[in-house]
């Protein structure tokens, strides 16, 4: 049997590879929508190089009866449209993988790897059935064909992808049958997965985490947004960009991200829900900005999404170093609340949250998610999916209205320009309660005191880390963002009945909740993105608990199940041994 | 007649005695006033300078944001709330020199709003450095001898990037400087003022007599003539003309042509978070 590898396995894991440009995007988007309309669940991440064209990008695929929501390493099938399969692809290949490509294209690459090598002429059925750029729907046909999952989808799919090119729906449906006749032999009677379990309805909306992101920001009532273009930032400008008129939002491409950040602060003033989106270089550029909405109190959410530094590092990788960037940018003091989504549903979830704490407390809220996370999809229940309290609008102001006035909680009164009878002022300086600028050091002392209580009630309202895997643990593995999914399928894989894994989803303020559950455990292991153990340290530094282990990566591929798992099985005290 | 409505009671203010930005300070109050404008109806926005102190010299809304960033902020306040008259205020160093890139890129998007800058062609905040706008050769504490770049011409940079309104004024002219103000308010788009202001501290070579010698009243200039304005902008050597060099109505402004108002005309702080827009949005991604 040609397929033996999946046999037995939760999942079947694709991997499609090939050059920038050869449409591998498409094929993906419709793969994804196939799975899901047969009845599977599907996982997909996408990593890349920073190129238009050339070089070699890979899709990875997973397709299972149960929900999965994790990048992993192992490869079932791989299919390589384009020769130059990178190291990262190859080290992947195991003696299981079975591998479908042009012996034309690859030139002898390949073949002697995996389980087998399979040819499927992919070039000249390509140019047959109009030119190169089909040989992605021909590859796309044999992999449906290997898995069963017939071309009807597909079809509608490409009907309404292309809608009004009938000629180019026409020849991609063909190239697709094609691809489908030379795979489905592959696939042995009913293909892959048959006999796996089909669900029906249900799980059929598929979210990656830029959508995930923009939509929560969508839900909250954003309706400004700007942002200078920055990988991996740019799917959320992009998102409301398509939706502006919808969404009724300013969508504006600035000229750097000083503008974006001031506009945003400006539109605040204006009583605007606004959002910048960027990744680290842009947000370095912001921090002034930030600074900024610290003092005039405006409610600004700031989309975050990380890729490895310093400087430009890897415009397409995926890292989480930047946090305490995060925690820190923009001079002086002033609150912040800064939330960490490891799931789509908490991409939505915590977007909205972003949101709410900043309208409520007057002051930036960053949502820190890593090109990983942007990337990434899965397919979930539309009620899976937490809408918040919608925002309330803001009241006319009184004749005696004074912007900055004393409040127990810090918060003063937000009123807007141009709606009631008071004068609305905002100053980057230390000013009074008007908002002139006014050097007084009482007054001073006052205004700081005023804007970092609202720290207290950011701290009150801080969602608490998620808890999975006995409560009565003895080891304790931490991770924050991203990475969540990932370390709960490897310790789940692990099987150990006296290690949990606490997840933070906000990571600043930390839920005073935390302590409790950090110093119960004996051993701690903090797992994260990056070279120096930001997270790690910034534990010590709120709760005096030092990490027993750290569990870094920062080569610019996001950790995978496998990866964790034998770093945490490296990692964690022997059962029922002391450390 | 004495028009007070945009006087702020009891205030002391920092600038020099003699100093140019009061009578400027005194022609936009006016102006506004004249315009039948109220300080409910006006938002200035400025950044940091001598000049961008104005918003806590006069009554109206305000804000008074970073070093360079008015423009920035004040597209966005007309953009969040297209009634409001928004008025950008700074000197030439926090127009030209730190906000240059907003400048140039402000031109172009053409947002509804006024933009005064207050030009003296010298650092008054930071006590007397050379501006982008000072002359070469300009010689300062720190260009010890004296500039050696060339100096911005704001006017010209303007109407090469298609500004719609590019007019230069002369402080110590406060009639024709109220007259200026009062149409680049009105006018639909951005509106460029460049006003020449004598800074009587670190500036003893623009003083009021030179700016006197120096310019004159623009008569018979068809403001529609793009090829003459430009001319007088790139003028190098005075005397530099006072008045409007060039004006175009009929362009959109940057905050009409938003999808946000297409289908909405409210202002964005009286909107609702659109649940049934993004509940649609997410049907489709079930699709």
């Amino acid at each position: 049997m040609l397929f033996s590898s999946p046999a037995g396995r939760q999942d079947v894991c694709c991997v499609i590879s090939g050059a920038a440009g050869l449409g591998i995007q498409t094929v993906e988007d419709m793969l994804a929508r196939v799975i899901v309309d047969e009845g599977f669940c599907v996982f997909g991440s996408r990593e890349y190089m920073s190129r238009v064209r050339g070089g070699n990008n890979s899709t990875e695929l997973r397709v299972s009866s149960e929900p999965v929501d994790a990048l992993i390493d192992r490869i079932d099938i791989l299919i390589a449209l384009s020769r130059n399969v990178r190291q990262n692809i190859l080290e992947r290949i195991s003696p299981h993988t079975v591998i479908l490509g042009d012996r034309d294209e690859l030139k002898g690459e390949l073949e002697d790897r995996g389980a087998s090598f399979v040819h499927i002429p992919l070039s000249s059925l390509a140019k047959e059935a109009g030119g190169a750029i089909y040989s992605n729907s021909i590859a796309a046909g044999a992999l449906l064909g290997v898995l069963g999952l017939g071309t009807e989808g597909a079809a509608a799919f490409y009907r309404d992808r292309f809608a009004g090119k009938d000629d180019v729906v026409t020849k991609n449906i063909a190239a697709l049958e094609k691809g489908y006749g030379l795979g489905a032999p592959l696939g042995g009677e009913g293909g892959v997965l048959a006999g796996r379990p089909r669900s029906k309805g249900g799980k059929k909306t598929i979210l990656n985490g830029s959508d995930a992101v923009a939509l929560g920001a969508m839900a909250a009532g954003c309706n400004f947004v700007t942002a200078y273009p920055m990988s991996p930032a740019t799917g959320v400008l992009s998102f409301f960009y398509r939706h502006a008129a919808e969404a009724g939002a300013v969508v504006e491409q600035t000229e750097d991200e000083l503008a974006a950040i001031n506009m945003a602060v400006g539109a605040s003033y204006a009583g605007a829900r606004p959002m910048v989106t960027t990744s680290g270089g842009g947000f370095a550029l912001m921090a002034e900005g930030l600074s900024l909405a610290g003092v005039v109190e405006a409610p600004l959410v700031v989309h975050l999404a990380q890729r490895p530094g310093p400087a430009t590092g890897m415009a397409t990788r995926t890292e989480q170093a930047d946090l305490e960037l995060a925690l820190h940018s923009g001079h002086g003091e002033f609150p912040r609340a800064v939330y960490a989504p490891g799931t789509m549903e908490s991409a939505f979830r915590l977007t909205q949250e972003a949101f709410a704490s900043a309208l409520r407390f007057q002051t930036p809220a960053i949502v820190l998610t890593d090109q990983y996370f942007v990337n990434a999809f899965h397919n979930l229940d539309e009620s899976a999916l937490q809408w918040l309290e919608e925002p309330s609008l803001l009241p006319e102001t009184g004749g005696d209205y004074r912007r900055y006035e004393d409040a127990p909680d810090g918060c003063s009164p937000m009123g807007v320009p141009g709606w009631g009878k008071g004068i609305v002022g905002a100053d980057s300086h230390e000013h009074d309660e008007v908002g002139h600028v006014y050097e007084d050091f009482h007054l001073r002392t006052r205004m700081q005191d005023k804007r970092m209580r609202k720290l207290d009630g950011l701290t009150a309202r801080a969602v608490p880390p998620r808890l999975f895997g006995p409560g009565n643990y003895r080891n304790l593995v931490v991770c924050w963002g991203s990475t969540l999914p990932i370390l709960r399928e490897a310790l789940a894989g692990l099987d150990r009945d006296d290690t949990a894994l606490l997840a933070f989803e906000q990571v600043w303020p930390l839920a005073p909740s935390s302590a409790a559950m950090l110093e119960k455990a004996s051993f701690i292991a903090v797992a994260e993105g990056n070279s120096t153990g930001q997270f790690a340290r910034l534990l010590r530094a709120e709760f005096g608990v030092k990490a027993d282990k750290k569990i870094l990566k920062y080569n610019g591929l996001q950790f995978s199940v496998e990866e964790a798992s034998a770093m945490l099985a490296g990692a964690l005290p022997a059962k029922g041994g002391d450390r | 007649m004495e028009n007070k409505l945009f006087d702020l009671a009891g205030i002391e203010i920092s600038w020099c005695p003699g100093c140019g930005d009061f009578l400027i300070l005194d022609s936009i109050k006016k102006a506004l006033a004249e315009l039948g404008l109220t300080p409910l109806d006006v938002v200035v926005v400025s950044g940091i300078g001598q000049a961008a102190k104005t918003p806590h010299y006069m009554k109206s809304h305000f804000f008074n944001g970073l070093h360079g960033r008015a423009l920035s902020n004040a597209t966005a306040i007309k953009a969040a709330n297209p009634a409001l008259e928004v008025i950008a205020v700074g000197g030439d160093g926090d127009m030209y020199g730190e906000g240059g890139n907003h400048f140039i890129h402000t031109v172009r998007r053409n947002p509804g709003i006024t933009n005064l800058v207050y030009n003296n062609m010298v650092y008054g905040l930071t006590k007397g450095q050379a501006s982008p706008t000072s002359p070469r050769g300009f010689r300062t504490a720190t260009q010890v001898d004296g500039v050696q770049s060339a100096p911005f011409n704001p006017l010209a940079v303007a109407l090469s990037l298609g500004a719609t309104f590019v007019a230069r004024a002369f402080a110590g002219n406060g009639e024709q400087t109220k007259e200026i103000i009062k149409r680049a308010v009105r006018h639909k788009g951005y509106a460029l003022v460049d006003i020449f202001q004598p800074c009587v501290s670190f500036n003893h070579v623009h003083t009021y007599k030179w700016f006197r010698e120096n310019t004159y009243t623009l008569e018979g200039h068809d403001e529609g003539d793009f090829d003459a304005a430009m001319k007088l902008a790139l003028l190098e050597e005075g005397p530099f003309p006072l008045g409007t060099l060039y004006c175009k109505e009929g362009i959109a402004p940057f905050e009409e042509t938003l999808a946000a108002y297409r289908k909405d005309k409210r202002p964005l702080f009286q909107r609702e978070a659109p649940r049934e827009a993004a509940r649609e949005v997410l049907a489709a991604m079930g699709r």
